[in-house]
């Protein structure tokens, strides 16, 4: 019994895990089309933002939700500046362009940070459920998983900023004729999804090492789950998020991490093989 | 491929070939001797390889304050593989047999000493690794002079289980150190009448622990014994403390301190783990307090810690050292004859002597807890041999051996 309680929470937590990692990569990459391979440079800034932060002085949750989206975010619109908005609609280059930007980025903070892993440790402490312990902090990551994928629903679908942003992904030349500026449009969407990467970021800080070159362990995962997730965004997210990540923790339980990744990604072979449009491409059609 | 393009791409081949001999560092000048290092000074292991390149350089200094070595000077020729086991490969020839060093002191990881000592060995080129590893390699041209399981589990696994109980369930990285060593774990459990009741391996880059450790939990052991490599391996520790399970099932390591985790982890996250080294910075011996004291003001005093690598590495140059100055010569074989008559140092650690049978050595090894970010040291053993090996390896009888053995436990 304390062991299904157990597994059901480090499966929610790896659901979580993915969506919050994902949810970056969903909005620059599911909205705009815009391949960013330094998303998983985007994360490692937020932890760092997070790190500095706390170097500051700063208390430890206004590091993590407010300092690192807002750093991550802020690099996001210099970067959009400078560099993407020069290659949208051009699928291939942009993929180019970020990759160089992934580079560019490790490596100045391998030189300003250097390459050691630094870290903080886990806070919240731990509860018990019968014979075994569980961070408090999964728990956290459950709960702020859950309240992002409100917030970017109520964004998208009840404000008229999503649905300016939806209308202006849809048809650029549209809204432009209808005195919106597409422009302002991109930088803005762009800067909030690489304010989400920093976001995760500063959350996966007390869990693992904090490294320049921690990105790339995370950037093959989320786009599995973000091309998965097939065109509709939200639902592809969380749908995806919620059938990797499953099958991820329960392999790993069953067997050994090892294994656990081995199967998240059979399963998406299998997947993408029968669903080559992603999991919103078949069902929940015409979801956010 | 036209007779154009074929002619622009073998001009390009000719433009880079003809750079790579116009490279500098060659200059091999008749009157010092040099001294390959080949450490990972950046990358993912550079973590333990920096501390280890300081102590070679600060060895190589002290040696040519001394005088030098046979009334020459010793250069150090410095290589950096980036953590990258083609790079490793690359920088053996090159010290071998372009820069042709005398000895090459390197190697980190099990895998890339696997990777440099045979062609170290086919160039005929003198090799020093100063690593703690999983023990069993036998070569006449490698000179091992860290500790091995016998020496550190076989001290760790009795005192734990005799502190905290029989049931051992070990954690370890997944490559050769990580499996040699849990075996050895297994077997000085069996033999002190306990048991391991699971044994699991990670790869370098694995950073989610939940699943396993709820499975540590259900398992109910009386200890854990971890043999984790690297930066992403930290992220264990510290969900292993955000579970509780740090203050509920101890930790003994043999790895553990080797990369300073204790320093990035917090004093409540790795309080109370236990260790077993030849070398801890806090060891109160003189001759330990003055090599700190050269150490600090060579490189500062705020040098984070200097690690049982470091101290390797250092003990490694001095017994070369000593054998070059019995030999009279840096000829590979001559040197090698010298260190098999049993020529020993007093390095950081006390006292090391070269064993000729197996060219590991008999060395002192401690055990120690960490505490507050420091090791306290609880006992230490005198001179400890290095019996894994010597039970498969004698080089006095078999001087062609070449292998690395691996126990079966």
């Amino acid at each position: 019994m304390d062991l299904a309680v157990i597994v059901i929470i480090q499966v929610l937590y790896g659901i979580a895990t993915l969506v919050i990692v994902s949810a970056g990569l969903a909005v620059i990459f599911g909205m705009m089309k815009v391949i960013n391979l330094a998303h998983g440079e985007f994360m490692m800034l937020g932890a760092y933002a997070t790190l500095g932060a706390l170097k500051l002085g700063i208390n430890l949750w206004v590091a993590i939700f407010v300092a690192a989206p807002l750093v991550v975010g802020l690099i996001g619109v210099v970067l959009e500046r400078l560099v993407i908005r020069r290659l949208y609609g051009r699928m291939i280059d942009t993929m180019l362009a970020t990759w160089g930007l992934s580079l560019l980025l490790v490596g100045i903070v391998t030189s300003v940070f250097g390459n050691t892993t630094a870290g903080i440790s886990t806070p919240l402490g731990s509860f018990t459920v019968g014979a075994y312990s569980v961070s408090v902090y999964t728990l956290l990551i459950i709960a702020v998983a859950v309240a992002l994928g409100l917030a970017l629903r109520a964004v998208l679908l009840k404000t008229q900023l999503g649905l300016i942003a939806r209308g202006t992904m849809q048809n650029p030349a549209m809204a432009d004729a209808l005195g919106i500026s597409p422009s302002r449009v991109y930088m803005v969407t762009f800067a909030v999804g690489a304010a989400l990467s920093g976001l995760a970021g500063g959350l996966l800080a007390p869990l693992t090492g904090v490294v320049p070159t921690m990105g790339g362990a995370f950037i093959a995962k989320t786009f599995i789950t973000v091309i998965g997730g097939g065109p509709a965004i939200l639902a592809g997210l969380v749908g995806a998020s919620t059938f990797f990540g499953a099958i991820n923790q329960i392999a790993a339980f069953l067997t050994t991490p090892v294994f656990g990744e081995v199967a998240l990604l059979l399963a998406a072979i299998v997947m993408l093989r029968l669903l080559p449009q992603g999991i919103t491409g078949r069902f929940f059609k015409g979801s956010m | 491929m036209d007779r154009r393009q074929f002619i622009k791409t073998s001009g390009y081949a000719a433009a880079a070939t003809g750079s790579g001999l116009l490279l500098p560092t060659s200059a091999f000048a008749a009157d010092d001797i040099a001294v390959g290092s080949i450490h990972d000074l950046s990358g993912g292991l550079d973590i333990y390889g920096k501390p280890m390149a300081d102590a070679l350089t600060l060895a190589i200094e002290e040696q040519n304050a001394a005088g030098g070595l046979l009334g020459k000077k010793v250069r150090l020729v410095s290589y950096d593989p980036q953590s990258n086991m083609q790079l490793y490969t690359q920088f053996a020839q090159q010290a071998a047999l372009k820069d042709k060093v005398a000895v090459v002191m390197g190697g980190i990881t099990s895998a890339s000493r696997e990777v440099i000592r045979p062609v170290l060995d086919r160039a005929k080129t003198l090799y020093f690794y100063n690593t703690q590893y999983e023990g069993g390699v036998c070569d006449r041209n490698i000179f091992c002079t860290g500790v091995t399981p016998a020496q550190t589990v076989g001290k760790l696994v009795p005192y734990a289980m005799k502190k905290w109980g029989k049931k051992i369930y070990v954690v370890a990285a997944d490559y050769n150190y990580g499996q040699i060593t849990s075996q050895w774990v297994k077997k000085f459990a069996q033999e002190n009448g306990g048991s391991t009741v699971a044994i699991e391996f990670f790869p370098l880059d694995v950073t989610n622990f939940g699943p396993t450790i709820s499975k540590i939990e259900a398992a109910k052991p009386d200890m854990l014994f971890s043999a984790l490599v690297g930066g992403a391996h930290i992220s264990f520790y510290r969900q292993w403390a955000a579970a509780g399970l740090n203050k509920k099932i101890p930790l003994a390591s043999s790895t553990f301190g080797v990369g300073n985790e204790q320093i990035v982890l917090s004093a409540e996250e790795a309080n109370g783990y236990l260790l077993s080294y030849n070398y801890f910075q806090s060891l109160a011996t003189p001759g330990n307090t003055a090599f700190l004291q050269r150490f600090h003001k060579r490189f500062g005093a705020d040098y984070p810690n200097v690690t049982e690598l470091a101290c390797g590495t250092y003990q490694g140059f001095k017994l070369w050292a000593e054998g070059v100055k019995k030999a009279g010569s840096v000829d590979q074989m001559k040197v090698t004859e010298a260190l098999e008559s049993g020529i020993g140092i007093e390095g950081p650690s006390g006292k090391v002597t070269i064993d000729a049978n197996t060219h590991h050595c008999v060395l002192n090894v401690s055990l120690a807890e960490v505490q507050d970010k420091k090791f306290k040291i609880i006992q230490t053993f005198d001179q400890a041999p290095p019996s894994d090996t010597s039970a498969v390896c004698n080089l006095k009888k078999n001087p062609k051996d070449n292998q690395q053995y691996v126990i079966k436990a």
